[in-house]
């Protein structure tokens, strides 16, 4: 009996003190691990790969149209907190919805919690960003720009190519390539250069602990606001076209909103 | 022993490790349907599909299958192994280089394999040209102006550009060769009839050396290639966006731009690749 009591006894000090070493390495959270979602919608129908290569979306200027390819770059996340200071996560995600890859970016950068103004991040890469050559890994993937005279001798990169065809009653079924790059008139002296990322806001956020943003691209937007978008008239040879490149710049605007946020 | 690997691509040192003929024939003097792929810089393939049609998901498993091809090889990996076993070279050089004596065909591929990337071409004109060793004529810089032309050859979306310089997207297309496909390339082994007609890229390195062109070496020249895509464009359903104006045919370069763009393509030859001592026996 007395062996028992003791063996008791025993465990229900391990027990105790296995307890308050757990208390004891209890830290609280301070930051959050972020990860952002891209979905793809046409409208309030939703876009994925199964859908690729089937001519079924009708665009605002009535033309109807299928997506083969869906690449798109994003690039610096900021958090922007109550008294303006930024915190800005350096680094890009390239989507791409015909091979379902990085469908999700989860920055390595934790975020401190708190309240923040707005979230935002760049579509494609900013002025700063966008040199010609510089990664490695996107060399590879061909989305790079030519650094020619055309184009402005910048070079850098692509921001989106969102190809497929599309057909209306007079138009046979015609390949487009709508490739968004920084505008570029090679045939000013000196070029006419426009740095046409966008900056795109998510609004406000509390984070309490680790978070996940959905971010939606709305794919019809790039077709109707606020410019519609004639497919007959400017369909490939997109990048050396100065006015279409400001024009998907103007319709890129209202492209992106928040989804859902959990945590 | 291992005809169709020598004859086909290592034997042909001259040739970029591959042939001269628009199809290949194995051990029985039967023909294939491919063009033989020519063999370099195989290591940066990220997406690690080969062969035309993307079959083949790495470098060690493409090894194992001409082996057994009827076409190619008509043997068996036993066969193989026992006459590699009983060489008086090879059972050495296994202990060498895996410790071994004992040959498997999963060391075999991977000998293979790694012999394949160690491959590397990258002393074309061009490339000393992009260390600042050498200059472009005047018709190679048209060229390069030409290839980077949204407008007129459009080339780099799916070969590359300077910044990449294996001048390829290592990506499946469907370039435009048949409005019916007798050969579905990718589709045949996706199962996807959006696949059908989609074939490899090949990368532009080396196209001194590596006629005939395409997946069925149709094309005998270069010439013939740049005439394709300048006004011999085939619609279909899977062509790729990427193929302009395909109801005129293509995009109707000029006799000038034509010839620049070829004397550009010939500039990203590597000579020394076909000399290089280490890809001797």
């Amino acid at each position: 009996m007395p062996k028992i009591f003791t063996l008791f006894m025993i465990s229900i000090l391990l027990l105790y003190s296995c307890s308050e070493d757990r208390d004891d390495n209890l830290t609280l959270q301070t930051d959050a691990k972020t990860t952002f979602s891209f979905t793809h919608y046409w409208d309030d129908t939703q876009i994925t790969s199964s859908d690729f290569n089937t001519i079924q979306y009708t665009n605002a200027n009535g033309e109807t149209l299928s997506i083969e390819t869906l690449r798109y770059l994003i690039s610096d996340v900021t958090f922007t907190k109550e008294n303006g200071e930024k915190i800005v996560i350096e680094g890009y995600n390239l989507v791409n919805l015909k091979t379902d890859t990085n469908l999700t970016y989860s920055p390595l950068d934790n975020i401190p919690l708190g309240t923040y103004t707005n979230v935002s991040f760049t579509f494609g890469f900013d002025a700063e960003d966008n040199i010609d050559g510089a990664y490695l890994d996107l060399n590879s993937e061909s989305w790079a720009v030519p650094n020619t005279p055309m184009l402005g001798s910048v070079g850098g990169y692509h921001y989106m190519q969102l190809e497929g065809k599309f057909t209306n009653s007079t138009t046979p079924e015609t390949g487009y390539a709508y490739h968004v790059i920084r505008a570029a008139d090679g045939n000013t002296n000196p070029p006419t250069i426009e740095e046409t990322f966008i900056e795109v806001d998510l609004g406000p956020i509390t984070i309490e602990r680790d978070i996940n943003f959905e971010i939606k691209m709305n794919i019809a937007e790039w077709f109707k606001n606020t410019f519609q978008w004639d497919l007959t008239v400017w369909n490939t040879m997109l990048m050396p076209n100065f006015q279409a490149q400001l024009k998907m710049n103007q319709n890129g605007q209202n492209v992106f909103s928040l989804g859902a946020v959990t945590q | 022993m291992m005809k169709p690997c020598p004859v086909r691509h290592a034997i042909n040192r001259e040739n970029a490790f591959t042939d001269d003929s628009a199809t290949s024939d194995g051990i029985d003097g039967i023909f294939g349907n491919r063009n033989a792929m020519p063999l370099f810089n195989l290591a940066w393939n990220y997406d690690e599909r080969f062969a035309w049609d993307g079959k083949e998901l790495s470098l060690e498993r493409q090894a194992l299958e001409p082996v057994q091809n009827p076409i190619e090889m008509h043997s068996d990996w036993d066969d193989v192994v026992a006459k590699l076993a009983t060489h008086p070279e090879y059972p050495k050089l296994f202990r060498l280089a895996f410790k071994t004596t004992t040959i498997t065909k999963e060391l075999t591929t991977k000998a293979l394999a790694q012999f394949e990337r160690t491959l590397i071409s990258a002393n074309s004109k061009f490339d000393k040209f992009s260390l600042g060793e050498t200059t472009l004529t005047p018709q190679e810089q048209n060229g390069l102006a030409v290839f980077l032309d949204e407008s007129r050859g459009d080339c780099f979306h799916c070969h590359g550009n300077p910044n990449n310089p294996l001048w390829t997207d290592n990506l499946f297309h469907n370039n435009g060769l048949d409005a019916n496909f007798s050969d579905l390339g990718l589709g045949r082994v996706t199962g996807d009839p959006n696949d059908n007609g989609k074939f490899k890229s090949p990368s532009l390195r080396n196209l001194a050396f590596t006629a005939p062109y395409m997946h069925d070496g149709r094309f005998e020249t270069l010439d013939a290639v740049i005439d394709f895509y300048s006004e011999g464009l085939q619609n279909s359903p899977t062509i790729d966006p990427l193929m302009k104006k395909v109801e005129d045919g293509g995009v109707q370069l000029s006799n000038q731009d034509k010839a620049d763009l070829k004397a550009f393509l010939l500039s990203l030859s590597d000579p020394s690749f076909l000399t290089n001592p280490d890809f001797q026996n």
